[in-house]
């Protein structure tokens, strides 16, 4: 009895160990997501190329779409760009969440640098941004036909993140869809 | 004459300071303040790593406070206030999170180290008197050796 006693630290300290070693390939700014599996939340927002047209969520429900939460003053925004053109030429459907962000800028970069979006909200002072639980851009969203999100990416989308995280669950997203 | 400047240099910080003392958020009923300073260094910021909102600079937190008032002024519940958030962030947000299946080893681990210690405590006090015991028989033993050898040197002589 002793003797495994006198064991007793070691294996603790083995334990420890293991359980630190783990906790280094975590990202700490990484939240959990709190609303996978949850419908996207309801909202009353202007389009970004037309302030009196006013958008909802049934503007998004029927198709297997991402929502691409960005702006202007978003430097990683200018990274993810190309890609997001790169997705939407490939027939996916990207749906702009313009966020806290001036107007004409966001309109200007379009204009410069291609929009890859069916359409843009422009959500002017952050409200729908809070409801997704969005704490910094750019973010992306995966929504089924249904208006729930199946997937959330906070960060930049490139083609490894897009291969690893996305394009299985958005193929099968879509062939149930059919 | 010399001491014009540093005067004039004091009264400058003082003025900044007073700046800092005004209250900049507003509220209907003053009694909702108290709530709202605890709830802000309760909940922390989802950008920041280890900052609260009260403490937080970034754009999200100044939101996020904005939101906490908004929802103090609309007679809403610390709790329910939480609930709103923790919906959206997930428990991220909450330095003190309730007591659930995955925060139960956070909440547990104190009380189970306290006792751990307390245990080793004991024992190692326990142990300390058995020596102190088993010291002081040896040296009657050995004052016992003693004066039997002190005894049988004098029945050499």
């Amino acid at each position: 009895m002793n003797r495994i006693a006198l064991f007793l630290p070691l294996a603790l300290f083995a334990v420890l160990t293991v359980v630190l070693l783990l906790g280094l390939d975590k990202d700490p700014a990484e939240l959990p997501s709190a609303l996978v599996g949850e419908p996207f939340p309801i909202f009353s927002l202007p389009s970004l190329h037309d302030a009196n047209q006013m958008l909802a969520e049934q503007d998004i429900l029927g198709d297997v779409v991402l929502v691409n939460v960005w702006a202007t003053w978003c430097f990683a925004c200018r990274i993810e760009h190309a890609m997001l053109n790169q997705l939407a030429e490939q027939g996916v459907k990207v749906i702009g969440l313009n966020y806290k962000d001036n107007r004409e800028a966001a309109i200007d970069w379009l204009r410069k640098r291609g929009d890859p979006y069916a359409f843009s909200i422009f959500d002017e002072r952050g409200g729908l941004g809070i409801d997704l639980g969005v704490y910094g851009a750019p973010e992306t969203y995966l929504l089924d036909a249904t208006g729930t999100i199946r997937h959330r990416r906070v960060g930049v989308v490139d083609d490894r993140v897009w291969n690893s995280e996305f394009r299985d669950l958005y193929a099968q997203l879509v062939s149930n869809k059919r | 004459m010399r001491l014009r400047l540093p005067i004039g240099f004091i009264l400058l910080l003082a003025a900044t300071a007073l700046l800092g003392s005004e209250n900049l958020v507003q509220f209907s009923d003053e009694s909702l303040r108290a709530r709202y300073q605890v709830l802000i260094t309760e909940l922390r910021c989802p950008k920041c790593q280890n900052q609260n909102l009260a403490d937080s600079d970034s754009p999200i937190s100044g939101d996020l406070r904005e939101e906490v008032q908004r929802m103090l002024e609309q007679q809403l519940t610390d709790s329910e206030i939480k609930d709103y958030l923790t919906s959206r962030y997930s428990e991220f947000i909450l330095y003190r999170p309730d007591v659930n299946k995955t925060t139960y080893l956070l909440w547990g681990s104190p009380v189970v180290i306290l006792l751990i210690g307390l245990i080793a405590a004991l024992r190692l006090s326990r142990r300390n008197t058995a020596q102190v015991v088993c010291s002081g028989r040896t040296e009657i033993d050995h004052e016992t050796r003693l004066a039997e050898l002190l005894k049988s040197g004098e029945d050499d002589k």
